[in-house]
């Protein structure tokens, strides 16, 4: 008898930087062991070998930013058995989320010498916004060992170990003292996800907030708090506007903060 | 046990490296109190120079500074971000591996490394709160391994306190500022009036075998009326206080009562609260397989009740509010925890407001809730 085909694992592009995808080739050493397991038949990244589909696993990084890309995104789903998206800009949109809150025309003039030949959409979306999505890694870039363990997990028939809980816990856990409470620099570790390591606390800065929004944020609280640390109300919009701008919680209090809604 | 050791002896200022080395020689590592990142944490320590000479720790609501103090003080500040729990029951743990060998596999055991180890300036509510993780790690049928393996190679080396902080209400609590019972060894720094000395004496036989080599001199009763007047001091300068009576029953109580909600408003559930308090114990497991399959490890890490995870059933929270989880966080503390343990699950440091980032106060919110609501609406209406 035949051994049983490897599962065949696709890595796709839209709308980022490739900082995921290279989280996936700095896996190094552990690449020998997943390239064992699984058939890596798609990932430009790595090789221009390309098997063709279908895919029992698609790993999908940037956001949907263009027409084309509406379309192609639903052809993705069409091939994969099981489709993951990992960052930022396929789970929220990314940092080009940021056209969301401002004229698109503006951006086109100011940045390209001939803005006719740039055909666009208004808004960066994630991926979760067009088609059905089977899971996610947050972060910008995601995080090696939540890689790593969303694999282990789709090999082995199992739902990945990807808590919800604020940076803070992780904090805790590294024994970090707290920049906020001993330092006053404003952080967005209690409202952030972790997955990171408490990266940036560890080096007493505060949390970016680059894994989105927590399980269970209190944005109007967390608001109250930066005003009370001294922030202004653009600079508290500003802090939400970033590689997450477009995830509805952390959407919701830059809205918020700048005056443009009643409530997140 | 010579009769010197069973009163007090004093220790002066110049002579601490003398205890210091004690320690050493009878084989402990010292981790204790040192300066690190604009706190003072609980670390191995290397000699008396670690010790967070002339500094102490100003605290308030969401807020905590190191300051300067006018003097030379070793023990001048009152309780840090990190407990001693973190060296008894670790943020993350390896458990055991399991091995695939063949059609079968076989589970290796992780060896637990317990050194000796002396905990140097234990507080009198640490020490409450030591014997609180005592109950609940060792003190039941099930006893956990690691946790009693340490325990048992750990001596206690308390140091009352001088001065209470911003948040501390151990008086309240029935815990502190005076060492009762619990502790190997017993330190009162005395900054005057004359030398700058420590009060020494052993709580048991294994404090006095430290202390006999260094051969120090009994403490003059005038110095043993400095200390009581120290903490008597110590007492009425308590920054919170927190009326312990009937708290069990007040909390089963008030399950409806509309300051949950109040407190749910500011409470980020970050977790914050619960992973600094000294007796909050929740764990989660994980498993870590490589990626070939051939082994998969089980950690354990902190968890904790404000996460969505932690009630997660069936693909969704028992608790999904925000409301209900800090209602199952301060009932278990102050209420069931008498219940499940017989004690109050509380000890006073006052922790859980300092480093709360929106500086939420349970000394404030149980006096919020002792008062009591005007009944409104029909039955089955409640707020």
């Amino acid at each position: 008898m035949p051994a049983p085909a490897k599962p065949r694992l696709a890595v796709w592009k839209f709308a980022s930087c490739d900082g995921c995808q290279l989280t996936m080739l700095n896996l190094e050493d552990e690449l020998v062991a997943l390239a064992d397991r699984l058939e890596i038949a798609n990932f430009r990244e790595a090789s221009s070998a390309v098997v063709a589909g279908p895919y029992d696993l698609s790993l999908v990084e940037g956001s949907i930013t263009t027409p084309e890309d509406a379309e192609r995104i639903r052809e993705v789903r069409a091939q994969s058995r099981v489709l993951v998206t990992i960052g930022a800009c396929a789970t929220a949109g990314g940092i080009q989320a940021l056209r969301n809150f401002a004229h698109l025309d503006d951006f086109r003039r100011a940045v390209y010498a001939h803005p006719e030949f740039i055909e666009t959409l208004a808004t960066s979306t994630p991926i979760a916004d067009h088609v059905i999505v089977d899971g996610e890694l947050r972060g910008c870039p995601i995080s090696p060992r939540q890689l790593r363990e969303l694999f282990s997990a789709f090999l082995g028939h199992r739902s990945p170990d990807l808590p919800t809980e604020s940076v803070c816990a992780e904090c805790k856990r590294r024994g970090n003292v707290c920049v906020v409470v001993a330092r006053g620099i404003p952080c967005l570790g209690p409202v952030t996800q972790t997955g990171c390591g408490a990266l940036c606390p560890s080096y007493h800065r505060g949390c970016y907030g680059c894994f989105g929004p927590q399980g269970s944020p209190n944005l109007p609280s967390m608001l109250d708090h930066l005003t009370a640390l001294g922030m202004t109300p653009p600079e508290v919009t500003r802090v939400f506007r970033t590689f997450n701008a477009a995830a509805p919680a952390f959407r919701a209090a830059a809205d918020r903060a700048s005056g443009l809604s009643g409530a997140p | 046990m010579d009769a010197g050791s069973e009163g007090s002896q004093v220790l002066r200022r110049e002579e601490f490296p003398r205890l210091f080395s004690a320690l050493e020689d009878a084989g402990y590592q010292v981790v204790g109190p040192t300066v690190r990142d604009g706190a003072i944490v609980y670390d191995r320590l290397h000699g008396v120079d670690d010790l967070p000479r002339g500094w102490t720790d100003r605290q308030g609501p969401g807020r905590y500074r190191l300051e300067r103090r006018g003097d030379d003080a070793l023990f001048g500040y009152n309780v840090g971000p990190f407990t001693w729990k973190k060296f008894l029951f670790p943020p993350r743990e390896r458990l055991f591996t399991v091995q695939r060998e063949g059609g079968s596999f076989t589970v290796v055991p992780e060896p637990v490394e317990a050194p000796l180890t002396a905990f140097l300036g234990v507080r009198a509510c640490e020490l409450a709160g030591l014997a609180v993780t005592d109950r609940v790690f060792q003190g039941g049928p099930v006893v956990d391994p690691g946790y009693a393996a340490r325990r048992s190679r750990v001596l206690l080396v308390a140091v009352q306190c001088g001065q209470a902080g911003g948040n501390c209400f151990c008086a309240s609590m029935r815990t502190g500022p005076s060492v009762s019972g619990g502790a190997d060894l017993v330190l009162t720094e005395i900054l005057g009036p004359g030398p700058h000395r420590f009060l020494v004496r052993a709580g048991s036989p294994r404090g006095a075998e430290v202390l006999s080599p260094l051969n120090l001199p009994p403490a003059p009763e005038e110095d043993e009326r400095t200390v009581g007047e120290l903490l008597d001091r110590t007492t009425r300068s308590m920054g919170r206080e927190m009326d312990p009576t009937g708290l069990r029953d007040l909390l089963r109580e008030t399950l409806q009562h509309p300051r949950w909600e109040e407190v749910a408003r500011r409470c980020l559930s970050c977790t914050n609260c619960t992973l600094v308090c000294p007796t909050c114990f929740c764990s989660t497991h994980e498993e870590v397989p490589d990626l070939s399959e051939e082994k998969v490890e089980r950690w354990r890490r902190w968890d904790s009740c404000f996460n969505l995870g932690f009630t997660e059933l069936h693909g969704a929270p028992v608790r999904a509010s925000g409301r209900s989880r800090y209602r199952q966080w301060l009932t278990h503390k102050l209420g069931t925890w008498h219940d499940q343990f017989g004690t109050s699950g509380c000890i006073g440091c006052g922790r859980c407001i300092t480093w709360c980032p929106v500086g939420i106060d349970l000394t404030e919110e149980v006096a919020a809730l002792r008062v009591p609501v005007a009944p409104a609406g029909p039955p089955g209406r409640t707020a």
